[in-house]
């Protein structure tokens, strides 16, 4: 397993490589500038403007810099914030994207697993249809409209918790974590679902029960390690989604991750924003993705002997 | 069991939470003031930020030589406490106050003042606002590097409180300028202990570190979150300033923005939903607010595409818009049908020009241009940029276009960007745009048309309407200036290259607390008049 480890990790290097040189040379085509506005500015000061950033210098100069740079950790300054670095951004917004995404995983998992497992053993009655009913409206209502519904019912009519904020006010975090934990328990409900299925219907829980095992046992112990591997396996790209992806909900909820910054770089021309939010995503989505496939593969016997 | 548990726990989370004292209800008592600002500003140096979020932090935390007076009209003392201006308008004397004082206990004195304006007009700093000192003798030569000796520039220390600005013309909106950010100053020392005069990033606008001259200074910054500002005991009129402190907070989502009000969590927003204004207005919601601004909409038209080369097509394209139905049905939020470029009322001034709503007459021009059933005038695209509200109005253009002059129009929207870079190339035809004025004069509308001028984008110039506006800043008279602009005026109306469409108006919601907060043309709030009471 530490070989699979390492060899990915070797792996993962040309693939960030790759991300970093194509969207460099992505951002320079797209049309517009960093310091395009509405108000233009004169020739003059885009030259002044230029040349500070080293704008003035041919792509390939420019890239040679760049990469010079990332390879010594220097993600550069950002062009729409003077004054900050793009690794200062980052090392801001991405404590409060992680805690949000811990939170709503861990909803996500208590909810999914506990619903999709009851779902599984009590096949084809209510409590197998209602959770499925509420995983599948959670898949098609998007976080654009949960976060304000929840926001409408327990924010502003009961008064319950509060409308947006991240660390302002008692409670503000509920909100958020729900909405944003919600898309993903729908998604692991039906997958546990799925997968305690097909284990609860293999010999050897067929054998354990024979054997007079307790219900319990049975299925915490021997059904829901192998039933949970599907769980697994999504909780890579899952985790990976929920950093990259939770500008939506950042938004709605008016929370200072990481999410935001990815998102308006690109409307901004931010160009070392966009480049160091790319690649910082995608080094996270190989290493989540990674991070599953090392515990799908410790949770299954059958792919340990295998490799 | 186990589920019983998670609702009892999950009861128990929610309860302890409940029914806390809001914001605004706290604040009452502690003096704080919850502003929605909009979007996270691009920083605190008055030299290098542009934008209206930057403004309102700004104008908590610096104060330039004067401050405008937002009851009354004019200008109030700021850094300055009297000036006087010579007879032919083009010198100033500014007696600086001395119990003015930086955030560090520090005399402001008229050095700081020229040192500042040396680091504005610094070419490598790459200020996008330098032209706003450009009126100076020998302002613009040296930004663009033709004198390098500074004492060639119009501003002078004449002793420590004394300020002296010589100007090339005499620019009777010149004080009225001084209330915008870019002419405000900057601690030198502090500037330099953390870089170089022309240094972007240098570290001096952080908190611990940041020291200007205004009625509050920097508490607390958090990246996306908010910035704190609190009462600069230092300030010499902190007397008179009520709040203790100011919380600003980046709310790039209207709507998120309209739920913390409604939540109480913000005293007043940056804006409002555009869907919901028609709704508080039916609804004589008493927090919203209609304010005149200086801000005018309109529609680029390219003179140089061949369809559009023509005056005629342009004016028939202006006459076949019914502006009262776009405001009425459209926009729906008090604005106010446009029939000149400059709003207005802007300082007194009040253009005289008419575009008429008349279909018979955009026919008949548009067939004295040529195009008839046989010869249809060709397809005609509005550039827009992606915003359902540009939407919706285009949208009403495309119908009115078709309907009354029989042309196919097509809807393009574009990225921000993408829709800037178009427009600065001149790749359209026509394209939607709107501009707010920097200080309360015609010449921040009418300057824009002038040839050569960045933002002009249309690809017209008339050397008549040129030397119009160039004579008009070359007077001390207001009377005269504003009938040279109402010539200027006439001519641009009648050249059309610009279709005014409506008036801006500045809609948001405020808490019934805030006191002081009263309505400006160009949206300022000086911090120091507002208080919190409730009734």
């Amino acid at each position: 397993m530490i070989a699979i480890f390492f060899k990915r990790i070797l792996l993962a290097i040309p693939v960030l490589f790759a991300v970093a040189s194509i969207t460099f040379f992505l951002i320079k085509i797209a049309p517009g500038g960093p310091f395009d506005a509405d108000k233009a500015v004169s020739p003059q000061v885009l030259k002044n403007l230029n040349e500070a950033y080293n704008l003035d210098a041919s792509n390939w100069e420019q890239y040679v810099d760049y990469m010079t740079g990332l390879i010594q950790g220097d993600l550069g300054p950002s062009f729409r914030f003077p004054g900050r670095s793009v690794s200062e951004m980052i090392a801001t917004g991405l404590p409060v994207t992680f805690e949000l995404a811990f939170y709503a995983i861990l909803i996500a998992l208590v909810m999914g697993v506990f619903l999709g497992v009851l779902a599984a053993l009590k096949r084809n009655t209510f409590l197998d249809f209602i959770p499925m009913a509420i995983a599948m409206i959670g898949i098609c209502v998007p976080s654009f409209l949960m976060g304000p519904l929840l926001v409408l019912i327990f924010g502003l009519n009961l008064e319950l918790l509060p409308v947006s904020g991240w660390d302002q006010l008692p409670g503000d975090k509920i909100l958020p974590s729900l909405t944003l934990g919600f898309a993903y328990a729908a998604y692991i409900a039906r997958l546990s679902r799925g997968g305690m299925l097909e284990v609860l219907n293999q010999d050897f829980i067929r054998t354990a029960r024979a054997k007079g095992l307790a219900e319990r046992i049975i299925v915490v112990k021997h059904a829901m390690q192998g039933g949970l591997i599907p769980v697994v396996s999504f909780l890579g790209p899952a985790i990976a989604g929920l950093l990259a992806g939770s500008f939506v909900v950042e938004t709605i909820f008016q929370i200072p991750g990481l999410g935001r910054f990815y998102v308006e770089a690109a409307f901004n021309r931010d160009y070392t924003m966009i480049l160091g939010t790319t690649i910082f995503f995608s080094a996270m989505i190989v290493f989540f993705n990674l991070l599953s496939d090392l515990a799908a593969l410790w949770m299954n016997p059958r792919s340990r002997d295998v490799q | 069991m186990k589920t019983k548990h998670f609702f009892i726990l999950l009861a128990f989370v929610i309860a302890g939470c409940s029914k806390s004292v809001s914001p605004v209800d706290s604040s009452i008592e502690t003096g704080v003031f919850h502003f929605g600002n909009g979007s996270e500003p691009q920083g605190i140096d008055p030299h290098i930020v542009t934008g209206v979020p930057e403004h309102h932090i700004l104008i908590s935390l610096c104060e330039g030589l004067t401050i405008p007076n937002l009851n009354s009209g004019g200008n109030l003392p700021g850094a300055a406490e009297s000036w006087t201006v010579s007879d032919d308008g083009k010198e100033y004397i500014f007696k600086l106050n001395k119990n003015g004082k930086w955030s560090n206990g520090d005399p402001v004195t008229a050095d700081d003042f020229v040192w500042s304006w040396m680091r504005i007009l610094t070419a490598s700093l790459g200020s996008q606002y330098p032209d706003m000192l450009y009126y100076l003798e020998g302002a613009e030569e040296y930004h663009t590097g033709i004198i390098s000796n500074f004492d060639e520039v119009g501003v002078k220390a004449v002793d420590k409180y004394t300020l002296k600005v010589n100007l090339k013309n005499p620019t009777p909106f010149f004080i009225g300028m001084l209330s915008h950010y870019s002419t405000w100053p900057v601690h030198k020392d502090t500037v330099l202990k953390h870089g170089a005069i022309d240094d972007r990033n240098g570290q001096w606008t952080r908190p611990g570190n940041f020291v200007c001259n205004g009625p509050f200074q920097l508490k607390s910054w958090e990246l996306n979150n908010k910035i704190v500002v609190e009462k600069n005991p230092n300030y010499w009129d902190s007397e008179k300033v009520s709040l203790n402190e100011m919380h600003f907070y980046p709310v790039s989502n209207v709507m998120t923005e309209d739920r913390m009000f409604r939540a109480g969590q913000l005293h007043v927003t940056s804006t409002l939903p555009s869907q919901k204004c028609p709704i508080y207005i039916e609804e004589n919601n008493p927090d919203l607010r209609i304010d005149p601004y200086m801000g005018q909409y309109f529609y680029r038209l390219n003179t140089n595409n061949p369809s559009l080369k023509d005056v005629r097509v342009r004016k028939a394209l202006a006459f076949s818009i019914d502006r009262k139905l776009l405001v009425e049905k459209v926009t729906k939020c008090g604005q106010i049908p446009a029939y000149s470029f400059t709003p207005p009322g802007s300082n007194g001034y009040q253009p005289d020009t008419k575009i008429p709503f008349d279909p018979e007459l955009a026919k008949e021009l548009l067939t004295d241009a040529g195009y008839s059933e046989s010869n249809p005038f060709p397809k005609l695209e509005i550039l827009f940029n992606t915003n359902e509200d540009h939407r919706k109005l285009a949208l009403a253009i495309q119908q009115m276009w078709q309907q009354n002059l029989g042309i196919e129009v097509e809807l393009v929207n574009q990225d921000w960007k993408v829709y800037l870079s178009r427009e600065m190339v001149g790749d359209f035809q026509v394209s939607r745009a709107g501009w707010i004025g920097d200080y309360e004069d015609p010449n921040t509308f009418l300057d824009l048309m002038r040839p050569n001028r960045g933002n002009n984008k249309t690809g017209w110039e008339d050397a008549n309407y040129d030397s119009m506006v160039e004579r008009a800043n070359s007077m001390n008279d207001q009377t005269q200036r504003y009938e040279l602009f109402k010539e200027a005026e006439r001519i641009l109306i009648d050249n059309m290259p610009i279709i005014p469409l409506y008036t801006y108006v500045r809609s948001y919601q405020l808490s019934p607390d805030v006191k002081g907060y009263n309505p400006h043309i160009l949206d300022h709030h000086h911090p120091k008049f507002i208080y919190l009471e409730r009734d």
